[in-house]
């Protein structure tokens, strides 16, 4: 056990040796100037509330049934797919650039809609037929969920990538002292916080979240107050399903196109970021989601560029995969602790 | 949970109590989703081009008859197939699917769809009105529709022992026009192998006589075992069976010995090629079995031993730029061995306090993080970054080159049986039981003096060897290696097929690799879609068999415990597609 222990303080002393050093080389050699970090930090916000929406169905759905929810990147890029034939015709009929507001909650609420559908579907077909199986055999469908929903869209809409259509009053950016702050990114931060809040409040405050609570908390104990556990596990895929899609949506806005595969990435990132916060808890996952867009962002360029890394943006990912593994074998509890941590196997 | 939520019963929708005409409607509304399916998914249009019977009907077709054959089954099988009632919701199931297939026709002539569904084709309109105008082909449709669902009530009501030899004989031409390319190669050349490829085959396809031979070959065969099987089994009981087994048993192994040495020189290099992958298939899926079929620890990042032994063997042996060594492949084999086999520790290591579901994801990171420091261009000066490894040269033997496939068979072929026999050594060791025991309880077997760290570290030190040895030979046999190759989708590959074979099961990795491996290979259009193809695989066996085709008997005991013990053995067929859900 002590050469065990002696190899993970090695890792955690070469990756604390990394970020530091490179941070120490990357400020002296100051390639990039204070505007341009801010830009980092700008993206990374955008990028992290995507992420933070999509944690959000991981942690509800994980307090209230333990299961990690594999198919929920497919979710994701259902509603954004969907939404795409609705986003299109609108853009090319000018509709977009006339009522920017009306045609984007429109395709938002198409995209939600999309993928509550498909998280529904997921859960009647792959999950609730086996809740009493052993852990490893509802992670087993909910892989092949996942994968069945990737090749449908692509068998179905083809295996290319479609471009989301430009919207020429995002294209701009406001400029405070020397910072850029472009349309898109502060349009979708706004609208992550808003529809986060939103969420937060009907777990908080609504009778149906309550419910939600209480089955996340105690199962048996919920079933015996009156709750009816199946139709809460549903109530939870819908909610959790519908800020997926709509993190869909919001992610098209940013980089402008959708495909097949594009939610298998970010679903890992977003479950990390819901690791971060502490899985089973909602303020937890959309802090944990902009920690982790931010990191994202700034690591490549703080970390690895004073290092002398050719090219450290191929990189990005590897600092999200490492930030996941970190988090599993250090402090699997979260940064803001977890609600469940006794109940996990 | 569940006897406090009747609303919601925690059952298939096929189980719900309900009127039989509301099952009906039920049935024929979901086949007919199933079919919609398949023709928007270019399934049908995709497999109407290989031929069941010759320039009478195609694969696609036969897709659709069998789902519309299934609609009037399930319908009626339950909750019990009797009387002319039966036929009658048969036929309704049959029509409804068929319905909504004319609707996707009816749609799709009113409005392009084509924009949005990329296989709403003319092709497609064509074949599923069968040549003709939109009325009389939708016409047509519902015709067609209305007797699978007859043909299906009529299976329904057939009995079971029937109905199993008459599927048995159709089963047998879809698998002779399946294979037809395959079997015409084979029946190459003159004499009897022509007759008999003359019997079978015209110029396009299976042949209506051939077919006809084969079904009512299959269904001879069938009903003299029927009425035979039992006697013959009886009398090799009563004298000496337990001879006469491990005669038979022997005598099995020789034919199947024989076969795998022929394979290559009489299946062409195609074949070799085929059975190559499907062995280093074979040696994954041992290893990665090692470490969830035995230990229970779910590795989503397998494909990085796989990186691992491959690039160590390219490293050494190449000739190109970053080669380091210039090896030869024999040298460098038992060192690409054992870099993985330490990979495999050091990959143990950090995850070893994750368990359960994190460890499926953090093995699924560590995989990733593999592959994009191989892709990136920080460490291309060492492992050539996208552009790969070069100038792999191929293994020799003492002055012969093991060139192309075929020879590269015969090494992957004792390299797998190698691996298998240490595999089946591992099984019952006390390292194979110590690994068992952890992956039922890993709390208890601590507490029976198991030391977690070292046994999981093995599964996955052992594990990561047999991989990496799948990765060396993959690089002598394409002689380059690069990181696309080694995409999350090989992990997921193996995953499948040991799932579908059997977790824990060494008989599961062979049939595994050969159904999902070989098959897809073979045939082109089963290959187009053989991810969603794994995802229902995965589904369906987690919710139907979850034990796999070929169980492990430890598992199947566990799995089936109220049942009778030392049942029938279970035969290596099609996944059951009836809905019974497993409880």
């Amino acid at each position: 056990m002590s050469l065990i222990d002696l190899v993970l303080w090695a890792f955690r002393l070469a990756v604390l040796v990394v970020v530091v050093w490179g941070t120490i080389a990357t400020l002296i050699v100051g390639r990039y100037s204070g505007p341009q970090w801010v830009d980092f930090v700008e993206f990374g916000l955008a990028q992290g509330a995507i992420y933070a929406m999509i944690a959000l169905g991981y942690t509800m759905v994980y307090g209230v049934l333990n299961m990690i929810n594999f198919a929920h990147g497919e979710v994701f890029m259902g509603g954004a797919y969907t939404a795409y034939f609705v986003a299109q015709p609108l853009g090319a009929m000018g509709f977009l650039d006339r009522h920017l507001v009306a045609g984007l909650v429109f395709i938002v609420l198409v995209a939600m809609a999309a993928s509550m559908g498909i998280a529904l579907l997921v859960e009647r077909v792959a999950y609730r037929p086996l809740r009493r199986a052993p852990r490893l055999i509802p992670l087993i469908t909910a892989i092949g969920a996942s994968f069945f929903l990737q090749y449908t869209f692509r068998s179905f809409f083809g295996a290319g990538v479609q471009s989301y259509p430009d919207i020429a009053a995002l294209n701009g950016e406001w400029v405070f002292g020397g910072v850029h702050v472009r349309h898109t990114q502060a349009l979708v931060l706004a609208a992550a916080v808003v529809m986060m809040l939103v969420l937060y409040a009907i777990v908080m405050r609504t009778r149906t979240g309550k419910a939600m609570r209480a089955v996340a908390e105690d199962r048996d104990a919920a079933a015996l107050m009156g709750i009816d556990v199946d139709r809460i596990i549903v109530f939870t895929f819908a909610l959790g399903g519908a800020m997926a899609g709509a993190a869909g949506v919001l992610y098209a806005l940013v980089f402008k196109q959708v495909h097949f595969f594009m939610g298998f990435v970010p679903g890992i990132k977003a479950f990390t970021a819901a690791v971060l916060g502490g899985i089973g808890n909602v303020p937890g996952a959309m802090v944990g989601g902009l920690f982790l867009g931010v990191i994202e962002s700034v690591g490549p360029a703080l970390f690895l560029d004073g290092l002398g890394v050719p090219a450290p943006y191929q990189l990005r990912d590897v600092i999200g995969f490492t930030m996941l593994l970190i988090m599993l074998i250090f402090r699997p509890q979260g940064i803001l602790g977890e609600r469940l941590a006794a109940k996990r196997a | 949970m569940p006897q406090n939520a009747p609303r919601i019963s925690a059952d298939t929708p096929f189980k719900k109590p309900g009127s039989a005409s509301g099952r009906t409607l039920r049935v024929g509304l979901l086949f007919g989703v199933a079919s919609v399916y398949l023709c928007l998914a270019g399934i049908v249009e995709s497999w109407s081009r290989r031929w069941v019977l010759a320039d009478v009907i195609a694969l696609g077709q036969v897709v659709l008859i069998v789902v519309g054959v299934a609609a009037g089954y399930v319908a009626v099988i339950r909750p019990e197939p009797r009387g002319g009632l039966a036929l009658l919701r048969g036929i309704i199931a049959g029509v409804l699917a068929a319905a909504c297939t004319a609707a996707l026709l009816l749609l799709g002539a009113a409005i392009n769809i084509r924009a949005m569904f990329i296989n709403a084709s003319p092709t497609l309109y064509a074949i599923l009105t069968g040549g003709h105008d939109l009325a009389p082909g939708t016409a047509g449709l519902l015709i067609v529709g209305a007797v699978c669902g007859a043909g299906g009530a009529v299976l329904a009501l057939l009995r079971p022992r029937v109905r199993s030899i008459v599927l048995r004989g159709l089963a047998a031409v879809v698998v002779l026009s399946i294979f037809q390319d395959l079997l015409q190669v084979m029946l190459q050349g003159s004499g009897p192998a022509a007759v008999v490829r003359n019997m079978l085959f015209s110029v396009d396809g299976p042949s209506i006589s051939g077919a006809a031979l084969v079904c009512v070959g299959t269904w001879a065969a069938g009903a003299a075992s029927t009425y035979w099987g039992p006697r013959w089994r009886a009398r090799a009981s009563a004298g000496g069976a337990a001879d006469r087994r491990l005669g038979g048993g022997a005598l099995t192994i020789a034919i199947g010995i024989a076969i795998l040495l022929v394979l290559p020189v009489a299946g062409g290099p195609f074949v070799a090629q085929v059975m190559v992958l499907v062995g280093l298939y074979i040696l994954m899926g041992l290893g990665l079995n090692l470490e969830v079929g035995f230990a229970g620890l779910l590795d989503l990042g397998f494909v990085a031993f796989f990186a691992i032994g491959a690039y160590a063997m390219a490293l050494l042996t190449s000739l190109g730029e970053v080669g380091i060594a210039h090896w030869s492949f024999w040298a460098a084999m038992p060192v690409a061995i054992a870099v993985s086999l330490v990979a495999g520790i050091l990959f143990g290591i950090p995850v070893l306090r994750v368990r359960g579901d994190y460890l499926a994801i953090a093995t699924l990171g560590l995989g990733e993080i593999v592959r994009l420091l191989v892709l990136s261009d920080a460490l291309r000066p060492w492992l050539g970054g996208s552009f790969g490894v070069l100038a792999i040269p191929k293994p020799r033997l003492d002055g012969w080159e093991l060139s192309g496939p075929k020879q590269i068979y015969y090494l992957t072929l004792v390299a797998s049986a190698l691996v298998a026999y240490v595999a089946w050594r591992l099984q019952d060791s006390r390292l194979g039981r110590a690994w068992m025991a952890i992956r039922e309880d890993e709390d208890v077997a601590q507490a029976l003096g198991i030391d977690l760290v070292s046994t999981k570290l093995l599964a996955y030190g052992l594990g990561g060897a047999m991989g990496g040895m799948g990765g060396a030979i993959f690089a002598v046999l394409v002689g380059s290696v690069f990181p696309h190759s080694f995409s999350l989708l090989i992990s997921i590959n193996v995953l499948v097929l040991i799932i579908l074979g059997g977790l824990g099961s060494l008989w599961g990795v062979v049939v595994g690799a050969l159904v999902l491996v070989g098959l897809p290979e073979l045939l082109r259009e089963f290959g187009e879609y053989r991810f969603l193809v794994y995802g229902i695989v995965l589904v369906v066996m987690m919710l139907v068999r979850p034990e796999g085709l070929v169980p492990a008997s430890a598992l199947q005991r566990e799995l089936h415990s109220e049942e009778a013990p030392g049942g029938t053995r279970i035969e290596v067929g099609p996944v059951p597609a009836g809905p019974e859900g497993g409880d």
